[in-house]
């Protein structure tokens, strides 16, 4: 099944959060070691926690070369590699469909295009959607989660049975519909994504402001004199935003995932711009004779999402948040 | 009891009538942009006459209020409308199709459940082992997996590569054909379905029956003499088990939604590829015909869940929200 911009299917539903009050230098019970030596800024220790997981470190190695191989790929690609788009066709039909050589790292499409070049450049299409999608779900979420935690009442009522609204469609199933009706591309992709990104995105911000404020650190604020302004941006923002990190990382694995399969399905990116989703369409009809053209573009897929995954899951554990599977 | 599950029916109806206006203003086409009418022929060119034709069969002059009453009663009577394409009561081509899809998402409920709490039980007993490390990134994986790849992965090794070899394989694709019997076309559609629910699976299986092993009742148990075996099924495993069957209740309604993928790759007669072959051709009837029952039938799924837990949990029943 596949998943939805928290990644993963309709689990969505149920994310209350709790947010650790990250203020009492909360340390998360799978770690094994003692709080000694002098106090470290919050942000400082959270890093040192990250750095210990192995595992969410390979991640973010592994989102960096993407992304440079992604930012780089005019400079280099095309040169080594071949055109990822146009088809020379001089040359075609010697070329076409040729497994991985010293030439063609990941061998050659049907119309004789360097598979590799391919994968390179869906690197970016997948990248932009992650990034941009989530960018979208998370602004509208913030706004409509905040409107709803600090003002309540009729807002709260209307923005949260709204989300309930949107949780009552399977992800994925909406997320086709709405392409089907908006047109296929790439733009409507992002819209696709971020639109039905934002209720997943307003309840755990909208929970994690409730549950911020009852701090005893807020009262002792506003006990102070604080203005509700300062309140909120020193107090309630920074604490309340973690998860809304550690979500966002998750769900930009989630958003490749679903452009991908929206491409296979052929209403994500057309063809002849490569996607991986829609190499993979391609490839299909070439199952047994060119497993190739299969292969690199989904490892490519599995790879990068797994990196958000374990980076996601890394920050869950430095921040301390426990987010509901 | 009664009362709560009243009070849940209730909740119910907003949210069902909120997705009648999605669906409604996504259908007709005259909000998303475009000539609604157009939805309906494509881009080749129709006379005048057909032209009011269509718009006076599909009221499509009327105020936007009149077509969603019209709509709403439509529904409410069971009228999905008629396939553009076939010619037939959108109800009856689903009728056809549910029991295929259904077929699907249970052998793929069935497998999750099989091989997500074994998983997840190992993982919490053998905490930190070799093998809790493997279930847990195991699980990491899956999640992270394109079902499709998956389906077409599967397709290559064991329906091809396995031929090739002369190893016994599995047919690519379909529900049914002469060489095999029947529920081996089932298989790796209902694999690849229950992929990623496996791990979630899992992973809920191994949280809660952490959290159950850390309980007081626990460590009286087993100071009482009983061994860990005993323990962990005699008390542990029964309230662990309580938010796992929950989740394989919900994941039974999202796996509806979720077939669209699966039998698409295994071109699975059901209702997933039904609606993948209808978006072609524009066969919006069905498309949103299929959509409102998917969300219907999740919809109520996501209702017994709730009353069996309420039935279960008798905090949940009285107001109490349990985390």
């Amino acid at each position: 099944m596949v998943s939805d911009i928290t990644g993963f299917d309709d689990k969505r539903r149920e994310v209350p959060v709790e947010v650790g009050a990250a203020d009492e230098l909360a340390v998360s019970e799978d770690l094994e070691y003692v709080e000694t030596g002098p106090a470290r800024s919050l942000r400082a220790d959270a890093l040192r926690r990250l750095r210990k997981n192995k595992l969410a470190v390979a991640g973010l190695i592994w989102i960096i070369i993407v992304i440079l191989i992604a930012i780089t790929a005019d400079l280099w690609a095309p040169r080594w590699l071949g055109d990822p788009v146009e088809i020379d066709s001089t040359t075609a039909a010697e070329r076409m469909l040729l497994s991985p050589s010293w030439d063609h790292p990941f061998g050659t499409d049907k119309l004789g295009r360097d598979v590799a070049s391919r994968v390179v450049y869906g690197a970016r299409v997948s990248l932009m959607v992650g990034v941009l999608a989530v960018a979208i779900a998370v602004t509208l979420g913030l706004i409509l989660g905040a409107l709803a935690a600090y003002y309540g009442g009729i807002w709260d009522a209307i923005i949260m049975r709204t989300a309930d609204v949107f949780f009552a469609f399977p992800y994925i199933l909406f997320a086709i519909v709405l392409i089907a009706l908006l047109g296929p591309g790439l733009q409507n992709v992002f819209i696709a994504i971020g639109v039905l990104g934002w209720p997943s995105i307003a309840r755990v911000f909208r929970s994690s402001i409730l549950s911020v404020k009852e701090n005893e650190y807020v009262d002792a604020a506003r006990a102070m004199g604080a203005s509700t302004r300062r309140i909120l941006i020193r107090h309630i923002m920074p604490n309340a935003v973690a998860p809304i990190i550690v979500y966002a990382t998750m769900s930009v694995g989630g958003a490749i995932l679903t452009e991908a399969a929206l491409s296979f399905l052929g209403m994500g990116v057309q063809p002849p711009d490569p996607s991986w989703g829609n190499m993979l369409d391609d490839a299909r009809s070439f199952m047994l004779t060119a497993p190739w053209l299969m292969i690199y573009p989904g490892i490519a897929i599995l790879t990068t999402v797994l990196a958000f995954v374990l980076l996601g899951d890394g920050l869950r554990d430095a921040l301390d948040v426990k987010l509901k599977e | 009891m009664i009362k709560y599950i009243a009070r849940r029916i209730l909740q119910m109806i907003p949210v069902f009538i909120g997705v009648t206006i999605i669906l409604f203003i996504l259908r007709s086409p005259g909000v998303v942009g475009g000539d609604p009418v157009r939805m309906i022929t494509g881009e080749r060119a129709i006379s005048e006459s057909l032209y009011n034709q269509i718009v006076e069969r599909y009221g499509l002059d009327k105020p936007i209020y009149v077509q969603y009453a019209t709509y709403l009663n439509d529904l409410v009577h069971g009228d999905l409308g008629t396939s553009y394409q076939k010619s037939r009561p959108v109800s009856d081509i689903l009728l056809d199709k549910f029991p295929n899809t259904v077929k699907l998402a249970v052998a793929a409920i069935l497998i999750e459940m099989f091989f997500g709490i074994v998983a997840g039980i190992i993982s919490a007993v053998k905490r930190y082992s070799f093998w809790d490390v493997l279930v847990t990134f195991s699980t990491s994986v899956l999640v992270s997996l394109p079902v499709f790849w998956l389906g077409l992965m599967l397709q290559l090794l064991f329906g091809l590569k396995f031929k090739e070899w002369g190893l016994p394989y599995l047919p690519l694709s379909g529900m049914s054909g002469s060489e095999f019997p029947d529920i081996v076309y089932l298989i790796m559609p209902a694999v690849t379905l229950a992929s990623v629910s496996t791990a979630y699976a899992a992973r809920i299986m191994r949280s809660q029956l952490l959290e159950v092993m850390g309980q007081d009742y626990m460590r009286t148990a087993a100071a009482k003499g009983l061994s860990s075996a005993q323990v962990i099924w005699g008390h542990g495993m029964k309230n662990a088990m309580i938010p796992v069957v929950t989740y394989f209740g919900l994941d039974l309604g999202a796996m509806m939604g979720g077939t669209v993928l699966t039998e698409t790759v295994f071109n699975w007669p059901g209702v997933g590829y039904e609606i993948f072959l209808a978006i072609g051709q524009r066969d919006w009837p069905i498309v949103m015909g299929a959509t409102i029952i998917i969300v219907f039938i999740v919809m109520v799924l996501n209702l017994l869940v709730d009353i069996s837990y309420a039935f279960l949990d008798p905090r949940i029943r009285y107001g109490r929200q349990v985390a």
